[in-house]
């Protein structure tokens, strides 16, 4: 008999083989299919922006994990999915500079001041995007009409300021003014459902936050059908409302996080000084995860009284 | 639909490497270790000194408290030790060695007892007792102490746990196959014992062929039946086969009777029904000895006490180079750092995973993408627990319910950030019984 050394871990002794990295670029693949329809509306522009925060999101990880002599982690996807995810949020014609000033705010203000991966409140995309939004306020809300590359106004701010409706053809192929990855629900949902199907979303939260969105939208005298397909929402409730580190563990939990944000963003949208309020109102459940998180604890097997 | 709980995993279970094959006698060893512990209790003291001549069955250990069961010799031959040695278990434990003289001679007290109808319920319980009998799907409780609950308790039904979860494990499979009259008859003993009128057998449905071989067995007995239930881990798990069956739970601190119920292995039934056909104490059981690492797997009828080494020679050897050498299986087994250790009561399988087959990793950031939470079948939160024991905080984990938690592994199983949660969880439960016993 050769030699050899017996292996004494603990039990279990298999895994099922599942990684943070292989999730990771199944949202980057399910990621691909909004950025296509971005390229489609609003040309190679914006492929070029998503390029462009993808790298400057990973270099700044790689940067900020050198400076904190932690082991790089950037092939594990998670900057990547960061990086596309913010790009997807930003209007097709913002200069790419200030992109990347919002992948940089997003990796480092977002998630590595915080300890990196796993340990951010907040869904760092949205921090990015939610700092170019206050600092660069007007190139933030320039919007390009995909048929002809003028500028002009988003369905929710058309709706909002003039109570021009858009009919829903538009809307739920993309066709309309908006962020370059926002516009199709179409391909979100796919994309979504492609992530549903692998088991890296769970359904309880996009269910929860359009269902609540359009309950109280339509409660409130709106067409919930256009509030379900303008704007950041089915993107937000697919692809960022879901992200793992950011929202609760339990399924009840789950269920609140998406009720309070569908609440803050027909709250936003109807009565807010902006005309669309997903991300801002996914920040805001954000911060309240740790506490229902508190509350959502499930009742055990066994929690019940000797016979 | 199927029967079973919430939670749980599918993990691959490879038991095609050993489900058609017939159990097999393995040869006689030349030397057995016999470990006075091998259930949960009271170690035995041994009776037996070094230099003493004894026969296969013969008493060599006795229990002196309730929890606890007598040790008998598995082979005859000469006492050559009496002393600490490593044990599966791990560290050591005060055992007897025996080196065999080839002849195999039955003790002169092994005789069989009266037939079952003519025994009362103290007759089948001390028997069962004296046979040194403990449950045979690993933990080792003794089985008459579980037969022997108070009447206050109201348990009206017995549960055969047949459902064999853990990957690659086949003996009770072959056992329910070729032996089904033996695990009938020790169903019947156990009901004549407590008086309980309802017997369930729980099988999983990727063992429809046991299941085929048990109702016919079962055919005109009165009061048992047969559950199929959904093959999911840990399906086999005490508190999961009691919510599968009986749609009933376990109160958390509570054991199986206070739910009402009893859980025995199926294994456990026919070595009762052994000793009430021949007066055999427990000295042998079938043990499946698989996995990437063994030449020719098999499910093998051991001697207790043979030493690993003899087992895995028996089965080819090894193939390739092993990484790890697992007392049960690949879910809850326990790693073993030596062949020299020999398999107990409890030794359901022993499974050689080769050594390309380990996957270790260096754990990640939890990402709290909660798959432990929704693959726990106790409904814990693990990574909660996990941080805490992580940062000392044994009350919070505590809080958390640490101590319902089975070790069954799933969440470790499914954790993409592969962070060790069970064993995080596992030292959380240690610290917490410290604090209790210091209160």
């Amino acid at each position: 008999m050769d030699d050899y050394i017996l292996i004494t871990t603990s039990s279990p002794h298999i895994h099922s083989g599942e990684s943070i990295s292989r999730i990771m670029f199944s949202v980057a693949i399910a990621l691909l299919l909004p950025t296509f329809a971005g390229i489609y509306f609003f040309g190679f522009r914006a492929l070029g922006l998503v390029i462009v925060t993808s790298i400057a999101a990973i270099l700044t990880e790689a940067i900020f994990q050198r400076l904190r002599n932690k082991p790089i982690t950037i092939t594990d996807g998670s900057a990547l999915v960061t990086g596309m995810l913010l790009a997807l949020n930003l209007p097709p014609g913002l200069p790419y500079w200030m992109a990347v000033v919002g992948a940089v705010v997003a990796i480092s203000l977002g998630k590595q001041i915080y300890g990196g991966l796993g340990a951010n409140p907040f869904n760092p995309a949205l921090i990015g995007r939610v700092f170019l939004m206050v600092t660069f306020t007007s190139p933030m809300t320039t919007w390009i009409n995909p048929v002809d590359g003028t500028t002009g106004a988003t369905p929710l701010a058309l709706m909002k300021m003039q109570g021009i409706p858009t009919d829903y053809v538009r809307l739920f192929f993309g066709n309309v003014g908006g962020s370059l990855g926002e516009t199709s629900a179409f391909l979100i949902i796919i994309g979504g459902l492609y992530l549903i199907y692998k088991g890296y979303v769970d359904w309880c939260i996009p269910a929860s936050y359009l269902g609540s969105v359009a309950i109280l939208s339509a409660i409130l005298g709106q067409d919930p059908v256009f509030h379900l397909l303008s704007g950041g929402l089915m993107l937000g409730a697919f692809f960022m409302a879901t992200d793992m580190v950011t929202t609760p563990l339990s399924r009840l939990g789950k269920m609140i996080f998406g009720i309070g944000a569908g609440f803050f963003t027909v709250l936003i949208r109807l009565y807010g000084g902006y005309p669309e309020g997903v991300s801002f109102s996914i920040l805001l459940m954000n911060a309240f995860t740790p506490l229902i998180n508190r509350f959502t604890v499930p009742k055990i097997y066994g929690e019940v009284k000797s016979r | 639909m199927l029967k079973t709980f919430k939670g749980g995993i599918h993990p691959p279970y490879n038991k095609d490497l050993t489900n058609s094959k017939p159990i097999e006698k393995a040869t006689l060893p030349k030397k057995v270790i016999i470990p006075m512990g091998m259930h949960i209790g009271a170690p035995s003291e041994p009776i037996v000194k070094v230099g003493d001549m004894v026969k296969k069955g013969q008493k060599i250990g006795e229990a002196k408290s309730f929890v606890s069961v007598p040790v008998h010799a598995s082979i005859s031959g000469k006492v050559t030790a009496v002393e600490p040695r490593p044990w599966p278990g791990g560290g050591l434990m005060m055992s007897v060695v025996i080196e065999s003289d080839g002849k195999d001679e039955l003790d002169y007290s092994i005789t069989p007892p009266k037939p079952l109808s003519q025994l009362s319920p103290d007759e089948i319980k001390n028997l069962i007792r004296e046979a040194g009998i403990t449950g045979l799907g690993g933990a080792g409780f003794p089985t008459q102490v579980k037969l022997s609950f108070p009447p206050e308790k109201n348990v009206d039904t017995i549960i055969i746990n047949a459902a064999e979860c853990e990957p690659y494990i086949t003996a009770d499979h072959r056992l329910l196959l070729e032996r089904p009259d033996d695990v009938v008859l020790g169903i019947e003993a156990i009901m004549k014992a407590t008086g309980i009128k309802r017997a369930f057998i729980g099988i999983e449905d990727n063992k429809l062929d046991a299941v085929e071989s048990i109702k016919k067995t079962i055919k005109d007995k009165e009061g048992i039946e047969v559950v199929v239930l959904a093959t999911k881990y840990p399906q086999g798990g005490e508190k999961q086969l009691i919510k599968a069956v009986t749609g009933r739970e376990v109160p958390s601190g509570g054991l199986p009777m206070d739910a009402g119920v009893i859980v025995n292995n199926a294994g456990t039934c026919a070595a009762i029904a052994n000793t009430l056909k021949t007066g055999l104490p427990l000295i042998e059981r079938i043990t499946t000895v698989t996995g990437s690492g063994i030449k020719e797997p098999k499910n093998l009828l051991i001697r207790i006490g043979t030493p690993l080494i003899d087992i895995i020679e028996q089965c080819g050897g090894f193939k390739g180079t092993p990484g790890k050498v697992l007392m049960g299986g690949p879910m809850m087994g326990l790693a073993q750092s030596t062949l020299d250790v020999p398999a107990i009561k409890g030794t359901s399988g022993l499974l050689v995973l080769e050594k390309h087959d380990l996957h270790l990793f260096e754990p990640s950031p939890c990402i709290k993408c909660a798959r432990c939470v929704d693959a726990c079948p106790i409904n814990l939160l693990p990574t909660t627990i996990a941080k805490f024991a992580q940062k000392n905080m044994w009350n919070e984990a505590e809080l958390y319910h640490a101590m319902d938690c089975v070790e069954c592994g799933c969440c470790s199983y499914v954790c993409p950030a592969h962070i060790p949660l069970t064993q995080h969880i596992r030292i959380a439960k240690s610290h917490i019984i410290a604090l209790r016993r210091q209160k």
